[in-house]
């Protein structure tokens, strides 16, 4: 212990905690603080770029669900599109049946109508006709009849005989 | 690569440059000094070396004339004597370490004696001795000398100015450091990662963690320079490890906050009468134990180291006699080799220890208790120091 106290030297003592202090001191202001700082800042950006990519990729997950949901939106608003078309079409089918069978029916009234029209008008033609016909033939065969006398004279006697029978 | 070479061309350069002034500094001695060769000489010389000295002694060898030369440099001697502040190069004292050798300066004498400088009272010619071999006649004085303790911190302390204001540079120009400072930077980060962030809390370590940067590459630095063959001891001074335990004690001092302050003074949760008993004990701890044990700590495992890889070196010369010139060189070598390398992981193991306990305490000082678990947060802390204290004693 002696031997230690002995060899212990105040004057390196003084020498090296003169040394410490100004080593310290520069060391600090012109190593560690410029060394600290940018290992910071160089942390700090590693940190901010991973951060940037986590919420990257979470706005990423964000824009496929969002994408998914339009999706599954387009889909439904197809399938509704679609049986609404459906539907009008179904519609628009029965209406035209509904439309084109009165018009038949109407079409096929008229032309029952028409028809009997014209048949009245044909029956009443061909009566004109078998008017007039008749009535020819009547003329010529009176005509013929009366062209000769005994033919005249039986006429007449005929038709008195008729009358008589009367 | 360009970050690399400047101080690496630096430091050769002043290394050449002090070598070369260390060849014109040789001196002269008899032709025996020096000379390691017997037991108690490989003693005394491990034991000089564990100490501070005033020159910087590199290696002695004899040459052709039997004359032994000294290769190395002699450094600046600043003491505050009675006639105030002297200098004088360290080669006069020629290597004297004995007090013999009396040195005339600024109208005062000095002697050197046992590595320390000794101012001789006025009109002594020379150093008398009493029984147990003190000085008489002469005090020591305050030692202010650019001892090699001393140059090693001032080339330690430029290195890491050079390192780590290098790196500091390159972060104006790019994101990433290449060359020696991608070495550097996870060190860096290491020591706020592991040793910082985790014992003084995210909010508070900012500000401690230049202190705790500093403290860990110095040591870690000046630690890996004792294993070189330049053999700097400077980690195993007392002096050194005490002013950086210092450094530690001021800090957790200033930067206590009122819970640790009331933690330490007036223990909340205990009977009224044990806590002035708690008191002294805490007290203790913090003023007493806890930078001892940090001082000590660096201070005996270096010291240990050195002395353990000299004598290891030193069968070499202490089994020559037992084992022949082979076995005792390959068995120095071998066992040399393998300490050295245990060594070398507790310069970092040391160095990680002390910042490692530093910020420990510091966070102890400033952590901020949470009211409602305070028994428990304490009670935590104080697991936490014991147990790291248990496993590094």
């Amino acid at each position: 212990m002696e031997q230690l106290l002995n060899d212990f030297s105040p004057g390196l003592f003084f020498m090296q905690t003169l040394i410490l202090l100004v080593l310290i001191f520069i060391l600090v202001k012109f190593a560690w603080k410029p060394i600290l700082n940018s290992l910071n800042e160089r942390e700090q950006g590693i940190q901010d770029a991973l951060d940037a990519a986590e919420a990257a990729k979470k706005e990423m997950q964000n824009v496929t669900a969002d994408s998914e949901k339009l999706l599954k939106e387009a889909r439904a608003e197809r399938d509704v599109l679609l049986k609404e078309a459906r539907e009008i079409k179904e519609s628009i089918i029965s209406e035209a049946k509904e439309q084109a069978n009165a018009e038949g029916d109407k079409i096929i009234k008229q032309a029952q109508a028409a028809i009997e029209s014209e048949k009245k008008a044909a029956v009443a033609e061909i009566k004109a006709q078998v008017a007039n016909l008749s009535l020819e033939i009547a003329e010529k065969v009176i005509k013929e009849e009366l062209s000769n006398k005994d033919k005249q004279l039986k006429l007449v006697d005929d038709m008195l005989g008729d009358i008589k029978l009367n | 690569m360009r970050v690399l070479k400047t101080p690496f061309v630096l430091a050769t350069t002043l290394f050449i440059l002090l070598f070369s002034n260390g060849i014109n500094a040789k001196s002269q001695e008899d032709k025996k000094e020096g000379a390691v060769n017997t037991k108690e000489e490989v003693e005394e010389y491990i034991l000089h070396h564990i100490k501070d000295s005033h020159d910087f002694h590199l290696f002695s060898y004899t040459n052709s004339e039997g004359e032994r030369k000294h290769i190395g440099f002699p450094l600046p001697v600043i003491v505050w004597s009675s006639e105030g502040l002297v200098t004088f190069m360290s080669s006069k004292f020629h290597h004297d370490d004995s007090g013999h050798h009396i040195v005339e300066a600024s109208g005062t004498r000095f002697a050197k004696l046992h590595g320390k400088i000794y101012e001789l009272q006025p009109g002594a010619e020379s150093i008398t001795f009493d029984e147990e071999h003190h000085a008489t006649n002469a005090t020591k004085v305050l030692d202010f000398s650019i001892t090699k303790s001393v140059l090693g911190i001032v080339l330690v302390g430029l290195l890491m100015l050079l390192l780590f204001g290098s790196l500091a540079k390159q972060y104006k120009s790019k994101k990433v450091p290449t060359g020696f400072g991608r070495v550097l930077e996870p060190l860096v980060i290491y020591v706020r990662d592991e040793i910082a962030k985790p014992n003084i809390g995210d909010k508070k370590y900012r500000q401690f963690t230049g202190y705790l940067l500093t403290v860990f590459f110095f040591i870690w630095i000046l630690n890996l320079l004792g294993l070189t063959p330049l053999g700097f001891n400077v980690t195993g001074q007392l002096a050194v490890t005490a002013a950086l335990a210092i450094f530690t004690l001021i800090i957790y001092t200033v930067k206590g906050n009122k819970d640790y302050w009331q933690h330490m003074l007036w223990m909340p949760g205990v009977p009224v009468l044990i806590r002035p008993v708690l008191a002294v004990i805490e007290l203790a701890g913090a003023f007493l134990i806890k930078p001892f044990s940090l001082l000590v700590r660096l201070f005996a495992n270096i010291s240990a180291g050195h002395i353990v890889v000299m004598s290891l070196i030193a069968i070499l010369i202490t089994m020559k006699a037992e084992m022949g010139v082979v076995g005792s060189s390959l068995l120095s070598f071998v066992l040399s080799l393998f300490i050295t390398l245990i060594e070398v992981l507790v310069a970092f193991l040391q160095a990680y220890i002390f910042t490692m306990l530093s910020a420990l305490f510091i966070g102890m000082a400033v952590a901020e208790h949470d009211h409602h678990h305070e028994h428990d947060e304490h009670g935590h802390d104080k697991v936490d120091a014991e147990d790291v204290r248990g496993n590094y004693i």
